[in-house]
């Protein structure tokens, strides 16, 4: 990916060049590129004067960044204890084998990405899944193929058009 | 922003609430507010109240029935759910196609639209309003009651229902150290897991001596199944702002934070217009209403760490860093962000303090029992017919939360165990129901009061299988310190998910309750040292369950996989051939009107079959 230095600069820029303020720059970089890109890290490092070693130290620690490119889509599947005991971790399984990735990677084609949650805060609707900004309630294994469909459907009309 | 000249003083702010209490009183519109919440959202809220206002548009009616977009009910069973005002109506699962209907019907003509009225599971009656609903008879919202009154991203509607008066007494009436008498003598507790007497914790932080003091507001939520938090700050922000501004004044500090968790975007939305719209009236800055004390408050986004919740760990984040808790003492009271005295509440903890000035620490004192005051939300979900957000009297027994206001277990099946206190909290049993609830009982069951979690299990619940789950979730957000917690939870889990394996062994069970106590006994912070909580009482009331996955190599539950097998029942297959194509690893065969086969060679135990039969034909074993 090409990383701009402007925009980066703008959101250290942002945020006064303050060295506390290393988590909220990540997640603007974060936010804009959909993982860290290696050598915006290594411009943060020089701007703030913060070893490399440190801001990969922060990086690695909070589930929020990625130091890997995401996918086109990403797949949240909730893992929290409420879609837990409702069988969310057979949602997740299905979601591994029809996509061939185990969770916290990308598929080859770079179309999807396989997150599990804490919780998405809609337990009454369990097992929650979120693709992008769209939640899909109650799921069931036969779910799974559907919603995945949908998605690569979408690609797949984007391409027709272009 | 615009500029602040709108700032307002004490009697401006005085005669504005006047006017906007008076207002709320004359309208006579009929109001329909839409539970709006990130749960109503999820579940369609936005194109409900687009169909309504269009609807309204249409037929020229605005004068006469408005929309108003809330903050959430509370009741996320019955999403997206209507509530008019003045009357009361409730109406459930609303969709758009119900708009015309509601506002022609309903709206004017107060004719009942039955089918959108919500039926009692237990008793087939049908309710007309949210005061007949047994989910809300037992209830006393106190403090989430607001969420249905007012649009949280206006100011003016808190201001209508009496909002910051209870800012505007303190201000005018009472000194630093009177409200901090009246939060003591109130006994309110910390309502963000260890429950510390929230006045005296206010008393140390005041003492200390520092050129610069801080507030900070525990936003982060980590419990998986807990969401009270979040529900507060996106249906009533100003609440919460209103209680740290009066405990800032209390306290000395001047600069306040609310540390909020990332995956909270509409609560992050409208408590960030909130500081902005109470600044632009004054009421947060530099001379707040002219009186010479100031307070700003910024807001920080967690990153996604569970242990971030602990307040040295906390403190740490906010600092930029990694978010690793620190040894205690000093406690934040005398050393905490940028080494200068913090004052850390939960969200709750701030969103009563309102209350309390507002009635007095007499009144407040007489709800809940002898050491635990006021009420507590706690979010009940997992197998319960009535999920959603539910505030209680502390004393209230469990009982009563889950079969009355939670309407109990859905499809007949059997309760089985409650869980509280998210992953530091542990599983109570059926004898416990009649337990009543406060910090001191909890923690003597072998749970914990905790955030609010209350995750409901039922016959079809393993508890062995939870006891991994929580296990799984510790060590992966263990921060990795300490090594008993590192490893303990490490080897824990190991263990658990060796005998959920079918691979336990005589003397696995001892050798975990071991390792339980030694991770209690040797970890820094509370994530360690109530790691355990999850296994012992597990442990403690559901034995006969861990033995039977070593000694008999069986999971009576039917969920862990290596210990069970799908097989289908020759009476009962009628043939429809229903279960072949979901099979991943082509296991089941027949044909058409023919029992089915199922080769448990080939069978992964995915359950896709199971869920597939309509006939009930495929068991688990
Ligand atoms: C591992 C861990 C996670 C915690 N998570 C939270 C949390 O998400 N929210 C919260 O308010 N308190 C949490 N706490 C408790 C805080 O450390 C602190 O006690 C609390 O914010 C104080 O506020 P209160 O006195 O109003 O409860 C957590 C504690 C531990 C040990
Ligand atoms: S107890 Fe666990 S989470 Fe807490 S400081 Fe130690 S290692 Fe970190
Ligand atoms: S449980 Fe899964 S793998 Fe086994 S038979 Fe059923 S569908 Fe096939
Ligand atoms: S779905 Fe059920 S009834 Fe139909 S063939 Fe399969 S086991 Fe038999
Ligand atoms: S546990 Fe899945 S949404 Fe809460
Ligand atoms: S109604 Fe579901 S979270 Fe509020």
């Amino acid at each position: 990916m090409n990383v701009q230095t402007d925009k980066v600069k703008s959101f250290i820029n942002k945020y006064n060049c303050k060295q506390s303020a290393l988590i909220a720059i990540l997640q603007e970089i974060q936010a804009e590129y959909n993982y860290l890109p290696k050598n915006a890290l290594i411009y943060v490092s020089q701007q703030l004067h913060i070893p490399l070693i440190d801001i990969i130290g922060v990086a690695t620690f909070y589930s929020a960044f990625s130091l890997e490119p995401k996918g086109e889509h990403t797949v949240k599947v909730c893992m929290g204890t409420a879609c837990h005991v409702r069988g969310g971790p057979k949602i997740l399984e299905e979601f591994e084998r029809r996509l061939e990735i185990e969770s916290g990677h990308t598929t080859d084609d770079k179309q999807f990405s396989l997150d599990t949650v804490a919780c998405l805060e809609c337990c009454a609707i369990g097992p929650v899944v979120v693709v992008d900004e769209n939640y899909h309630a109650q799921t069931s294994i036969r779910n799974v193929d559907t919603i995945l469909k949908k998605y690569r459907k979408k690609e797949k009309k984007n391409e027709e058009h272009q | 922003m615009k500029n602040t000249n709108k700032s307002k003083s004490l009697d401006q702010i005085k005669k504005i609430i006047k006017e906007q209490k008076q207002a709320r009183k004359e309208d006579d519109k009929i109001t329909l507010t839409v539970s709006s919440g990130t749960c109503g959202q999820a579940r369609g809220s936005m194109e409900v109240i687009d169909s309504l206002k269009e609807t309204i548009e249409q037929k020229q009616l605005e004068d006469k029935v408005r929309v108003k977009v809330t903050g959430c009910h509370g009741f996320c069973e019955a999403e997206p759910n209507i509530i008019f005002q003045p009357d009361n109506i409730f109406y459930q699962h609303v969709k758009p196609k119900h708009s015309k209907d509601i506002i022609e019907k309903t709206a004017l003509n107060k004719e009942i639209l039955d089918q959108l009225l919500y039926t009692d599971p237990s008793t087939n009656e049908k309710a007309k309003k949210d005061e007949d609903i047994s989910f809300y008879t037992k209830q006393e919202r106190l403090v989430l009651g607001d969420n249905v009154l007012i649009d949280p991203t206006d100011i003016n509607d808190y201001f209508s229902i009496g909002g910051y008066n209870s800012l505007l007494k303190t201000l005018e009436t009472l000194n630093p150290e009177q409200v901090i008498n009246t939060v003591k003598s109130s006994g309110i507790r910390g309502r963000g897991g260890a429950g510390f007497p929230t006045g005296i914790k206010w008393e140390f932080t005041r003492k200390a001596k520092s050129d610069e003091k801080y507030i900070i507001c525990n936003a982060d939520e980590g419990d998986p199944g807990a969401y009270m938090d979040r529900s507060l700050m996106e249906g009533n922000p100003h609440r919460v702002l209103e209680g740290m501004i009066i405990g800032a004044y209390a306290i000395g500090a001047n600069q306040g934070f609310i540390y909020i968790r990332d995956e909270y975007p509409l609560a992050l939305k409208n408590i960030t217009l909130a500081i902005q719209q109470a600044k632009e009236f004054g009421l947060l800055g530099q001379n707040i209403l002219d009186t010479g004390f100031g307070l700003e408050i910024n807001i920080v986004k967690g990153a996604g760490a569970f242990v971030c919740g602990e307040e040295t760990a906390l403190i740490a984040s906010v600092e930029g860093k990694v978010g690793e808790p620190k040894q205690r003492p000093p406690f934040p009271a005398v050393k905490g962000l940028w080494k200068k005295p913090t004052n850390i509440n939960n969200v709750e903890t701030w969103g009563n303090i309102p209350l309390i000035i507002e009635k007095g620490a007499d009144w407040y004192s007489q709800i809940g029992t002898k050491d635990s005051k006021g009420t507590k939300i706690f979010s009940l979900v997992g197998k319960i017919n009535n999920t959603g957000l539910v505030e209680v009297p502390m004393g209230i027994t469990l009982r009563e939360i889950i079969f009355d206001i939670g309407g109990g277990i859905p499809e007949g099946k059997k309760f089985k165990a409650v869980q509280t206190g998210g992953p530091s909290g542990g599983c109570l049993p059926a004898e416990k129901l009649d337990l009543p609830i406060d910090y001191e009982s909890l923690t003597e069951a072998g749970s914990i009061m905790g955030s609010g979690g209350m995750i409901v299990m039922d016959e079809n619940t393993c508890m062995v299988d939870v006891a991994k789950y929580f296990l799984n979730f510790l060590r992966d957000e263990s921060c990795g310190k300490c090594l008993s917690c590192r490893e303990g939870t490490q080897r824990m889990w190991e263990i658990v998910n060796k005998i959920t394996e079918g691979n336990g062994k005589k003397g696995d069970i001892e050798l975990l309750e071991e390792l339980a106590y030694a991770v209690k006994d040797a970890s820094m912070c509370g994530l360690g040292q109530t790691a355990a909580n999850p296994v012992l009482s597990t442990l403690r009331y559901f034995r006969d369950e861990y033995e039977a996955h070593v000694v008999d190599k069986k999971c009576p539950a039917g969920v862990c996989k290596d210990l069970i097998r799908y097989i289908i029942i020759e009476d009962k297959c009628t043939g429809c051939m229903a279960c072949i194509k979901p099979c991943p690893e082509d296991a089941i065969t027949g044909e058409l009107k023919k029992v089915h086969t199922l080769d448990e060679n080939k069978c992964i135990r995915c359950g896709a079959c199971y869920e597939a039969c309509k006939f009930d034909a495929i068991k688990i074993e």
